[in-house]
């Protein structure tokens, strides 16, 4: 699939700080990208800089087929920011503020109001579209921040943390719009919410220090950080099963060790790939009723604490 | 130019609904029409207050309602253009407004010339309202002035303020910040206060054309004049010149 994103090398230092190490990253087009990292790790630098609001001390960039150092307008009309930092202009309403962003896109007369009716509806703002941005909660300015980010169908859209200050309704609605513009829009989404992150994103950067520490799909990721164990969990009703079983599975050269964790059997294991089909025979020999047998995958806020080690993400536990 | 439109009319329709030009043009108002007035009036406010004592004041003349419109003007006039322009480009990079503006398919020279456009509307609007109360008044107590002559004073006056405003402009796109910005500005009005009162060079700043703007209103010849409305014009063209060299290619 061809890649909507894509940074060569990518450094920006800002004196003696390097902000962004030769950043090497691919998205490709009509994919969810999410962008993790610790607090200064460089995922705003990242998107000032795929945003041509910046410009990079060496390396490059190409964003929609085009490269942002060059302030191409042309850019500018296939992307789409949204800065959770924004202030957006209190004095207007809402839905003269995404007018005016409309105009700035070239829309014009019907076709404008369409569009607005069009976001307005999809970010749920059709009730608050008539009052000032002043009055507006942190939510809903969130939300006209990604209804003005949607005005002109971006193909590239830039997202920093776009559900972070919305209650739980609000985000899953957010999420849900999201997870509709797969396949259609390539989104770049920095955020501290691993759920969220995990939930609709195909593909995920961590960034720690300027560097980035992983790319991969959610899949690949939670393959690459497994650890070696598997969860058993039977039926009730059978004490004296789960008792035998753990003599069973005890006595197996491939088991190195095995856990109680309520009605669940954590079984450690040295070679994964060939104690999978063991248990389960185990498990059919002995006759015993399974409610649940798995491999246990990390979280992505395992995977992330595991590859930026020293800190804690913010949201990690909401 | 590309989206210069629009962002005029953002900047307008904001200078209105912020409040900023209504009481720009409201302070204005005041100025033109207490110009005339306290120039009538200060011998009998002087001699009330010191009744005691034996002074002699001058029978006010037209010429005193235009120096005391010029003066108020050049003070106040200088202190709003100051106000105007100091958080016009550094507020929308500190509030992040800049940024979401700038990420869409505008040019930065389009951005600047619509602040700057905004800005010379709000103080031309300004002016006209104080030239026309200062223009009224003159007339009901004094005598009437000529109006090509009183148009072109305040179009001086406007250039002069459009320099300072143009000056702090240039410093609120060189930082982050408005307060710096304004402070680029008062050191700009400090130093064309000084050079202005230097023989040969005094007309060629902002305060150096209030002479040519009474010598307008007054219909008396002004003579060469045209060096230093080019040269304070070129000021004016320098500044936003060169802020629009600064903001092309500065980080937002």
């Amino acid at each position: 699939m061809e890649a909507a994103i894509v940074c060569h090398g990518l450094v920006k230092r800002y004196g003696d700080i390097t902000a962004l190490d030769r950043l090497d990253l691919e998205v490709p087009t009509g994919s969810l990208f999410g962008f993790l990292g610790p607090n200064g790790a460089g995922k705003t630098t990242t998107i000032r800089l795929l945003t041509g609001l910046a410009w990079p001390s060496s390396g490059r960039a190409v964003v929609a087929g085009l490269d942002p150092a060059r302030g191409d307008i042309r850019l500018r009309q296939r992307i789409s920011h949204q800065d959770q930092q924004s202030k957006l202009y209190g004095w207007m309403k809402g839905r003269e503020l995404l007018e005016f962003v409309g105009r700035l896109f070239g829309f014009r007369g019907p076709d404008l109001r369409s569009r607005v009716d069009e976001v307005l509806e999809k970010t749920g703002l059709v009730e608050a579209a008539g009052r000032r941005v002043a009055g507006y909660s942190g939510g809903m300015r969130q939300r006209l921040n990604l209804a003005q980010a949607l005005m002109n169908r971006p193909q590239v859209l830039f997202l920093d943390e776009p559900a972070s200050s919305l209650d739980p309704a609000g985000r899953h609605d957010v999420l849900d719009l999201l997870a509709d513009l797969r396949g259609q829009v390539t989104v770049f989404m920095s955020s501290h919410i691993l759920e969220d992150v995990e939930k609709v994103c195909d593909r995920v950067g961590i960034i720690d220090r300027g560097r980035l520490v992983a790319d991969a799909t959610m899949t690949e990721l939670q393959a690459r950080f497994a650890e070696p164990v598997f969860a058993i969990e039977l039926e009730p009703g059978q004490p004296t099963a789960q008792a035998d079983l753990v003599k069973v599975l005890d006595q197996s050269a491939l088991v190195e060790g095995i856990g109680r964790d309520g009605p669940v059997l954590r079984v450690a294991v040295n070679d994964a790939s060939r104690a999978g089909p063991e248990i389960l025979r185990i498990l059919a020999t002995r006759g015993v009723h399974v409610a649940r047998f798995e491999r246990l995958r990390p979280s992505l806020e395992d995977v992330f604490l595991r590859l930026v080690p020293s800190q804690q993400p913010h949201g990690a536990h909401e | 130019m590309r989206g210069y439109v629009v962002l005029l009319h953002k900047e307008i329709t904001e200078q209105w609904r912020t409040g900023r030009l209504p009481v720009v043009a409201v302070i204005f108002l005041l100025f033109g029409l207490g110009s005339p007035v306290l120039a009538k009036y200060t011998p009998d406010i002087v001699k009330l207050a010191a009744s005691s004592i034996d002074i002699h004041v001058p029978t006010p003349t037209i010429k005193d309602a235009v120096a005391q419109l010029i003066k108020n003007l050049s003070q106040v006039g200088v202190l709003t253009a100051i106000l105007l322009a100091m958080g016009s480009v550094a507020g929308e990079k500190e509030s992040g407004t800049a940024a979401f503006v700038l990420v869409k398919p505008v040019s930065r020279f389009a951005f600047l010339a619509a602040k700057f456009s905004g800005l010379a509307v709000s103080m031309a609007a300004a002016v006209l309202v104080c030239g026309l109360a200062a223009y009224l008044y003159t007339d009901l107590l004094f005598a009437p002035l000529t109006v090509l002559g009183f148009v072109a004073a305040c179009l001086v006056i406007l250039l002069g303020l459009l320099e300072i405003a143009a000056v702090t402009f240039l410093g609120s796109t060189l930082v982050r910040s408005s307060i710096p910005a304004a402070g680029i500005g008062i050191v700009a009005l400090v130093v064309a206060g000084v050079v202005s009162s230097l023989p040969n060079v005094g007309h060629f700043t902002p305060f150096g054309l209030n002479e040519l703007a009474s010598d307008l209103a007054l219909q008396q010849t002004a003579t060469g004049w045209d060096w230093p409305i080019i040269v304070n014009a070129g000021f004016v063209l320098v500044a936003l010149a060169t802020s629009w060299l600064v903001f092309r290619r500065q980080e937002i």
